[in-house]
């Protein structure tokens, strides 16, 4: 097995190749001068001045935050209590059927979820009176959705995972099981929390065809923003954008890794 | 005698907060997908039973109250006599399903030998070469597709990298074709691949390969007979994490394939944001779910029969 190493680390060097060139190709040209944006005339950042001055962009950047954050925690609090229900409530009747809900939504396609959130917002809409309207409330909805089958795969492993010694032991000495689970439990689950909530706000962030079906006049997301403006054509603001977001969820992801990294090691196994 | 009483009202009371536990733990996230997930599926196949109206919202309700409390149902079917008939309709489905087949042969065939090299890697290294693998699933799709198009355009940096080696004299068509397609689809759904292959080999007992090799078996039939079999969860696992979601994909046939490249995913918006024929989009997208349904229920099957034979 040693000796047939360097054919595998080929492989891995030209799989990431492939993952990441397209990727730096997109950050180097975000300071091309030029606007035609695969022809190098020289270094500049006034794309990024330009990007700094779109509102509309900026806008559709806030909305998508704003939908990102209240989505992860909602995706947080309603995916976990589901892993709690796989992990900890074993053979309950409709197990099958509740595993099936939460398991679709992570393959099901994005236009399937989008029409049917939306037809189901437009008939509520018709017979109950609610949602008034479509925008922030309806997207987050949908977010929630689909986000919380990621987050109970996240937090399910943990739980599943996890030595459960110091949980009897506090039963044992009389604590209550709510006062278990938020005492011992979720602290030690915490890393899986936080990762869940980050992959619920990327995801979030990054939806561009299930906001489009239920998104309203008015509450354009940033996805939106940036799939109208590619398909007029590559524009080297969106590179400029691209590599913020890059950035930016790189170095969520490094810390999240190094932090949970740590709290592995310290942990006695 | 009080003590006891005591007692047994904490006991009670325990068996009280357990029982709420489980109704919140259960209920709650059952009842939301329920309400989101599952009801929505029910409007949509009534909807793609109506017809298209010029009214808000644009489509003809079924029942109807006809004189003297007689409840009218009327079903219309030829959304999907037009949706299962018609050419255009067949060739996009037929194309679909072709391309989520090619991209998740494509998908196993770079990512198996990756998953099995970073789960063979040593300790310090798996860490990084995972992280590495995870780090584009977090950065948005949407961009890692626009990233393709200055890359296959017509002048774009590929056509320019090879004229410029003197491979070729004139720029190669790749961005609106089919080949796009794969390479984006490729390139987007690696990750989801490789995920559960590494998960699944790295539980693997390597004593069994040395095993096989003590007893003089080769390093390729060992892994033929060893490590390829018990990675079949594996492989199951991520071929559903590709193939399904492929099959109904519309951003990436939207921005890099062309006229050639027909997807049902995009007809379906195209019904929906273009000619606003909702019955028919809801019609679509019935199909294309009973479609989904069958290789869903199988790898499940299949998932579920292997765990269990892992235990």
């Amino acid at each position: 097995m040693r000796q047939g190493r360097w054919k595998l680390n080929v492989v891995l060097g030209l799989g990431f190749a492939f993952l990441y060139v397209p990727v730096i190709l997109l950050i180097i040209y975000s300071f091309n001068e030029s606007r035609l944006v695969t022809v190098w005339s020289g270094f500049s950042t006034k794309w990024y001045r330009e990007l700094l001055q779109n509102q509309q962009l900026l806008d559709a950047a806030w909305l998508s935050v704003r939908i990102a954050a209240t989505n992860a925690t909602f995706a947080v609090i309603l995916g976990t209590l589901a892993a709690n229900a796989l992990v900890r409530h074993g053979q309950f009747r409709g197990r099958g059927p509740f595993e099936l809900l939460l398991t679709a939504p992570l393959v099901m396609p994005e236009v399937i979820i989008g029409l049917s959130l939306l037809l189901l917002f437009v008939a509520m809409e018709q017979f109950i009176g609610w949602p008034n309207g479509r925008g922030f409330t309806t997207i987050t909805i949908a977010h929630i959705t689909f986000s919380m089958a990621y987050v109970a795969v996240v937090v399910r492993s943990r739980l599943s995972q996890m030595d459960r010694s110091l949980e009897e032991a506090a039963m044992d000495l009389g604590a209550r099981p709510l006062k278990v689970y938020l005492t011992i439990t979720l602290p030690l689950i915490a890393p899986a929390l936080l990762s869940g909530w980050l992959l619920a706000f990327t995801l979030s962030l990054d939806d561009l065809v299930i906001a489009s079906f239920v998104a309203g006049p008015g509450s354009t997301t940033l996805p939106m923003v940036i799939y109208s403006s590619v398909r007029m054509g590559v524009s080297p603001q969106i590179n400029a954008l691209a590599t913020i977001i890059v950035l930016i969820v790189s170095v969520a992801v490094i810390i999240a890794a190094l932090t949970m990294g740590r709290r592995s090691v310290k942990e006695p196994q | 005698m009080k003590k006891t009483l005591a007692n047994l009202q904490a006991l009670l009371h325990g068996q009280d907060e357990r029982r709420l536990s489980r109704w919140t733990n259960i209920g709650v996230p059952y009842l939301w997908l329920s309400l989101f997930f599952l009801l929505p599926f029910v409007i949509v196949l009534q909807i793609s039973l109506a017809e298209t109206a010029l009214a808000q919202p644009p489509y003809t309700l079924l029942w109807e109250w006809a004189e003297e409390g007689v409840l009218q149902i009327r079903l219309n079917l030829e959304n999907f006599v037009l949706v299962l008939g018609d050419e255009l309709y067949r060739a996009a489905f037929l194309n679909s399903l072709w391309v989520a087949l090619v991209c998740t042969l494509l998908c196993l065939l770079i990512g198996y030998p990756m998953a099995y090299a970073i789960a063979t890697a040593s300790e310090r290294a798996r860490v990084l070469l995972l992280m590495l693998v995870i780090l584009p699933f977090w950065t948005s799709f949407l961009i890692r597709v626009y990233a393709w198009i200055g890359i296959l355009k017509p002048n774009g940096l590929l056509n320019n990298f090879l004229m410029w080696l003197g491979i070729i004299d004139a720029p190669l068509t790749i961005l609106h074709t089919q080949t796009a397609v794969y390479i984006g689809v490729v390139y987007s759904y690696l990750p989801f691949m490789i995920l559960p292959l590494f998960a699944n080999l790295t539980r693997m007992d390597m004593g069994l390969l040395e095993a096989a090799a003590d007893l003089g078996c080769r390093p390729f039939k060992a892994f033929l007979k060893v490590t390829l079999p018990l990675s079949l969860p594996g492989i199951v696992a991520g071929s559903m994490l590709v193939f399904i979601p492929v099959v109904g994909e519309f951003v990436i046939p939207d921005l890099l394939g062309g006229p050639g490249s027909l997807m049902v995913g995009k007809m379906l918006w195209t019904e929906f944001f273009g000619n606003k024929d909702w019955p028919l989009a809801a019609a679509v997208a019935i199909s294309l779910l009973a479609l989904l349904v069958v290789p869903f229920m199988l790898m499940r099957r299949l998932e579920q029969k292997l765990e269990e034979e892992a235990l």
